[in-house]
């Protein structure tokens, strides 16, 4: 291989390093995940010429950060999980199931400018949601994996990733109105 | 007859499963009556179509940097090997 490992660290560390902050929140274990994303592209041989460097080993650091999350979710029981913001939820519907505050119409953005200032306001709320609804969230719409492959990479339920789903877009829909 | 609670919940679960059609007529109809789920709804999926975009923005925020310190400890690491 004509890449020095070097190289990669100085040309797309700080990438690396902010794509797993977005996912993971916690600087150390950005590093660390970016750290043994370079020492796993040194052992691998299956860097392919046609993709660049910078795909190929946002590739291995996802597996990296799925890893690192699915020890996150170990720690804690599913029904804990769950339980966390179980509260939060009746805020958005009333005992008979109707809105508690019904959902307002959205202005789409129009321009370039618009559009920068609401991907700030969604990236503002995705940093409030927990972040491990944001984790599974993100592995859903942004990765998007399919719910077979969250259940099987972070050994949950596939009722417990509905939920999660289901809490994580509730949030972020609620702080987007609220903000945007 | 589903109430909005039900309905924001397959709503929801909609974008990560197939709805059994049971499932889809149930929603279809209150959609047809609510327009604040329909609200909901159109909302739900157009926050799954900008998160791709915010992937990029979020990346793109040339602030946050490796530290000194964890690139003097990577290139240790990769020293070893290389």
């Amino acid at each position: 291989m004509a890449a020095n490992p070097h190289d990669w660290l100085n040309e797309h560390g700080d990438y690396l390093y902010r794509f797993a902050l977005t996912r993971l929140r916690d600087p150390h274990q950005a590093e660390d995940v970016v750290q043994e994303t370079l020492l796993a592209a040194i052992k691998s041989t299956t860097f392919a010429e046609q993709s660049s460097p910078r795909t190929w080993l946002t590739g291995i650091l996802k597996h990296k950060i799925i890893d690192c999350m699915r020890k996150q979710l170990r720690e804690i029981p599913a029904s804990e999980l769950l339980a966390e913001e179980d509260a939060n939820m009746d805020e958005f519907f009333d005992d008979t199931g109707h809105w508690a505050e019904k959902p307002q119409a959205w202005d789409i953005p129009h321009d370039a400018l618009q559009q920068k200032q609401f991907l700030q306001i969604l990236q503002q709320c995705m940093a409030r949601l927990p972040q491990k609804l944001a984790a599974i969230f993100t592995m859903r719409d942004v990765d998007e994996l399919d719910n077979e492959e969250i259940c099987k990479a972070l050994n949950i339920t596939a009722t417990n990733a509905w939920v999660m789903l289901y809490r994580a877009r509730m949030g972020l829909r609620k702080c987007l109105e609220m903000h945007w | 007859m589903l109430n909005c609670k039900q309905t924001s919940v397959l709503v929801s679960q909609s974008l990560d499963r197939p709805l059994t059609w049971r499932e889809r007529w149930a929603v279809r109809l209150h959609l047809l009556i609510c327009v604040y789920c329909r609200r909901f709804t159109a909302q739900l999926k157009w926050i799954q179509g900008a998160m791709q975009s915010w992937q990029t923005h979020a990346t793109d925020r040339t602030e946050d940097v490796l530290s000194a310190a964890a690139r003097e400890r990577i290139t240790q690491q990769l020293d070893k090997f290389y």
